[in-house]
């Protein structure tokens, strides 16, 4: 089981260790190869040829943040679903109309957030 | 000389341990290396395709054709200096873009070329590519907040929640698929339709939204909104120079091919010869699966001439208040179709 496991995994392993690889060669090559001459104009963020004003870390806007929030509910189903649907062979009828229970009490909350403007943009 | 090479092949270990090893190794540069290629070859016909579609000749002086222009463009991108600005997280920011290039080509890993023509056949493939095209977001959030800088910033911020908006419908898109195949595995999933037919039959609806989300998905026009350069500059890369920004742009265009290839395993029969007659099921199958990748990237490159920009407020209607209902209904109807119309396999 473990041996099988390893050997269906082992090659994404080594093809991510090519792609580090590859990643390292590429950036630390361009470092030595291009002459570097840092300033401290040419190191700042850029802003329109402006000093930087303050840090960009400031606010932003909370829909952003509300966007992911309801992309992880949707997700989470998704991942859900995944399994359901590669089984619906087995599981028939129970199963399917179990999971339309399920999507229609999801359904409700959608249109929840929908009525409530989570998902306006102006 | 020739007894100690026969001695060094039979010993166990090689037999065992690098034989193996260097067949992967070897499979992984036959995989990376035309993509590199390809990648390549996307930005000039990118400049080619819009340039005709444009009436005028796109890049013409760098070798017969322009040809030779991508690897100018590469050379010049790896002779320039890195910079890494003074007031970014220096690890973060270095990584953010080798993040991108990384799962961009490491997601290739499940894609299959042909019959068994593929790294790692593993039985959860779908949900192997789902997760690491989802993962592509960590890429450019940390690119974003590492580069301390307001365009960088924003860009990022818009594109990530776009890229989490459009997920959502492209992962019902896929459940609709799975309730007829009955497997996650992507060669499974060719064969299933090699029994049958092309996906993009039956699930034509299904195969227009998720063609229209992986261009939102890819940061595409007409959805380039991150890096609107009218008003973002260039977006969370303007910070980034020299090799950092190439493998930003690597593992764009690279993730580009990978959602065409995806498209084409799930849709368009993978491998598949459109008819299986006598001229066409001579082609070999890693032919057609470029070929109707490459079909799926001219389709990118026709709708980036051709469309305005969207605006944001109309793309997130787009993926919340049309996709989102519309698959979810889909999910419905279509598992309705299989469990009443005995379409179910198991």
């Amino acid at each position: 089981m473990l041996d099988q496991l390893l050997s269906e995994y082992f090659p994404i392993l080594v093809f991510l260790g090519i792609a580090i690889g590859l990643c390292v060669v590429m950036i630390l090559g361009s470092m030595i190869v291009a002459r570097q001459k840092p300033d401290p104009e040419k190191l700042s963020a850029y802003e329109c040829g402006f000093e930087a004003f303050d840090d960009a870390r400031t606010r932003f806007d909370v829909r952003f943040y509300l966007v992911t929030l309801l992309f992880i509910i949707f997700d989470l189903e998704v991942a859900f679903l995944f399994p359901w649907a590669v089984s619906l062979g087995n599981i028939g009828l129970f199963g399917f109309w179990s999971m339309v229970i399920f999507l229609v009490i999801l359904t409700i909350g959608f249109a929840y957030e929908w009525k409530k403007g989570a998902l306006e943009w102006e | 000389m020739a007894d100690f090479l026969a001695g060094l092949i039979n010993a166990v270990w090689w037999q065992d341990y690098a034989a193996p090893l260097l067949a992967i190794v070897i499979y992984c540069l036959l995989i990376t290396v035309p993509i590199l290629l390809s990648v390549a070859y996307l930005t000039l016909a990118e400049r080619k395709v819009i340039g005709w579609m444009q009436y005028r000749k796109g890049p013409n002086v760098v070798g017969p054709f322009g040809l030779l222009q991508p690897l100018a463009d590469g050379l010049k991108l790896f002779l320039k200096e890195t910079i890494i600005p003074s007031g970014s997280n220096r690890a973060l920011f270095v990584i953010a873009p080798a993040l991108t290039f990384i799962l961009a080509l490491i997601a290739w890993a499940v894609i299959p070329f042909g019959e068994g023509m593929v790294l790692a056949d593993i039985n959860v493939g779908i949900l192997y590519l789902f997760a690491i095209s989802s993962l592509g977001v960590y890429g450019i959030v940390i690119a974003g907040w590492a580069s301390n800088s307001k365009y960088a910033f924003l860009g990022a911020l818009r594109s990530a929640a776009q890229m989490v908006s459009y997920e959502v419908s492209m992962g019902l898109v896929i459940v609709t698929v799975l309730i007829f195949t009955n497997s996650l595995n992507l060669s499974d999933i060719v064969r299933y339709q090699q029994e049958n037919m092309w996906f993009v039959i039956p699930l034509l609806p299904m195969f227009v939204v998720f063609y229209i989300s992986i261009l939102a998905e890819t940061n595409r026009a007409p959805f380039d909104l991150p890096e609107a350069e009218a008003e973002l500059v260039s977006g969370y890369n303007v910070e980034y120079s020299s090799m950092t920004f190439a493998l930003f742009f690597l593992g764009e265009y690279a993730n580009m091919i990978l959602m065409s290839g995806m498209a084409t395993t799930l849709f368009l029969g993978g491998w598949l010869p459109p008819f299986d007659i006598a001229p066409l099921n001579m082609i070999p199958g890693p032919i057609w699966f470029a070929l109707k990748t490459a079909l799926m990237l001219f389709g990118f490159l026709w709708v980036r001439a051709t469309f305005p920009r969207y605006r944001y407020d109309q793309l997130m209607r787009l993926g919340w208040k049309v996709f989102l209902p519309f698959t979810l209904l889909c999910v419905f109807l279509y598992a309705g179709i299989a469990v009443y119309g005995g379409f179910l396999a198991g």
